[in-house]
């Protein structure tokens, strides 16, 4: 359920790596935390943002989660799918990402691993 | 606090939340899921967390034909439910409950949990000049509501009356379900057919496991049991209704007998400054309880209930706004500081399905 090769936030997103830029999308925790997803507020492409800056809004039919920006950087793409299919998030949340950030040079080193984030909702519980 | 079917609902995958201090499942397998599954076959809700006030004595209807806003004169002759309102002298709403007249001078009142102790205060309060006792029996009571289009068809087989006999807001004392004593009334909270079924706490547990070894029958959550009855516009105590309101106000204004002579805050309802409306949002935000609504760019009052509806597919709101003459256009919710627009649609958004 813990992809070993991406990065992850306490805020339970996860973030990958690619050429395009970092892709961002939550956490099989999150999406079991909120249910039913019914609407993804997507960023605008080309909005600047600071690292921890609520970026995009998950909600689900019981309540409405803000994603936030792993690292500072600006929105280069977003999963336009969910617009019409919030739901894919619950059937795959590793797959269908959220938004996709240009930031060179970001700085990673905030991020969890996946052994510390496993590690991490030991702590919640889970 | 628990339920007697608290480790039932764990066992079951159940996801326990706080519901004013009661332990519940919000959800078993999903909300959408148990939401589908109510609307085409049969869910049952463990309601036990409900107050149930009893009230009795030589003068018992005479002080409920005081104390509460709908006439409850036939309910033990008829076998009649009555829905009633409480409120308070300046004719606010305490609480809404259902009558049941269980005797020729016993009534029994199931209440909102929440408002539990604050009703049975009330009653106490008022009841100064009655032959009358007012008793908080909520802990010898639990509650299963068995609600879908195949409820009957579940009911049925367990049970020693024929249901068919039994119409919308009727209900039926004594009947053995699985032999265990109940209190069946065609009544619930979701917009189906259905029932909701009283009997003691250490009966539960039985009940619940005999109606789901009926394979059309699944657990249901408290999520799925406020989608389902907010799509069915059912106001919800804390929401639509509250201390600011009068029924007439909240839509109310059939279940107030005007007629009956004089009773609890009659004479302050004064004219409706408010009114509840429905709302259907263009986009898929969910406007949440609290949020403003703007109409021709006028704020005008401000959500009570909104979120997406499962069986109508898209994202509806009751409001409580400024009573005046709207159009269907020009409506608009500020959500997270951005307007989304809306148009005003009649309630109840999904139609009812009950057995008249």
């Amino acid at each position: 359920m813990i992809p070993k090769n991406l990065y992850y936030t306490k805020e339970h997103e996860w973030v990958k790596v690619t050429d395009e830029g970092l892709v961002v999308g939550i956490t099989h925790y999150a999406q079991e935390q909120l249910g039913d997803i019914v609407y993804v507020e997507l960023p605008e492409v080309g909005s600047e943002f600071n690292a921890q800056d609520a970026a995009s809004v998950v909600e689900s039919v019981k309540t409405a989660s803000d994603i936030y920006m792993p690292v500072k950087g600006v929105i280069k793409a977003v999963n336009r799918e969910l617009e019409d299919r919030p739901e894919l998030i619950n059937e795959d949340c590793y797959t269908n990402y959220i938004f996709i950030i240009d930031a060179e040079d970001a700085d990673l080193s905030g991020l969890l691993s996946a052994d510390e984030y496993a590690e991490y909702l030991k702590e919640l519980g889970e | 606090m628990r339920t007697v079917l608290y480790d039932l609902h764990k066992s079951l995958g159940g996801r326990m939340t706080d519901f004013h201090g009661w332990e519940l499942p919000v959800q078993f397998e999903g909300i959408v899921n148990e939401h589908l599954h109510v609307r085409s076959n049969v869910g049952i809700f463990d309601v036990s967390h409900m107050g149930e006030i009893i009230v009795k004595g030589p003068q018992a209807l005479e002080f409920l034909q005081y104390a509460l806003t709908a006439d409850v004169k036939d309910s033990y002759a008829g076998q009649k439910a009555v829905y009633a309102i409480l409120c308070n002298e300046e004719g606010k709403i305490v609480d809404d409950l259902i009558v049941y007249g269980i005797g020729p001078s016993e009534f029994l009142l199931v209440v909102n949990a929440s408002n539990t102790e604050k009703d049975f205060e009330k009653l106490c309060s008022v009841k100064e000049g009655f032959d009358v006792i007012v008793e908080n029996k909520s802990s010898e009571y639990a509650q299963i509501a068995v609600q879908g289009p195949k409820s009957q068809q579940v009911l049925q087989p367990l049970c020693d009356f024929d249901l068919s006999q039994l119409k919308f807001f009727r209900f039926k004392t004594d009947v053995k379900v699985k032999n265990v004593p109940c209190l069946i009334s065609r009544t619930g909270y979701t917009g189906e057919d259905g029932f909701e079924i009283y009997c003691r706490p250490s009966d539960a547990a039985s009940l619940w496991t005999s109606l789901l070894e009926n394979p059309l029958v699944k657990p249901i959550g408290l999520g799925a049991r406020d989608t389902l009855r907010f799509e069915a516009c059912l106001p919800l105590y804390g929401q639509e209704l509250d201390e600011t309101v009068t029924p007439f106000e909240a839509n109310l204004s059939r279940f107030v007998h005007m007629e009956k002579g004089d009773f609890l805050g009659k004479k302050a309802f004064g004219e409706a400054k408010r009114m509840l409306i429905g709302l259907k949002m263009d986009g898929k935000a969910i406007p949440r309880t609290g949020y403003p609504v703007y109409y021709n760019r006028q704020e005008v009052g401000k959500v009570t209930s909104g979120g997406f509806c499962p069986s109508l597919n898209g994202v509806y709101a009751m409001c409580i706004v400024d009573k005046k003459e709207y159009s269907e256009e020009g409506f608009e919710v500020m959500i997270r500081n951005k307007p989304a627009g809306a148009k005003k649609v009649s309630m109840p958004f999904y139609t009812k399905k009950y057995k008249k």
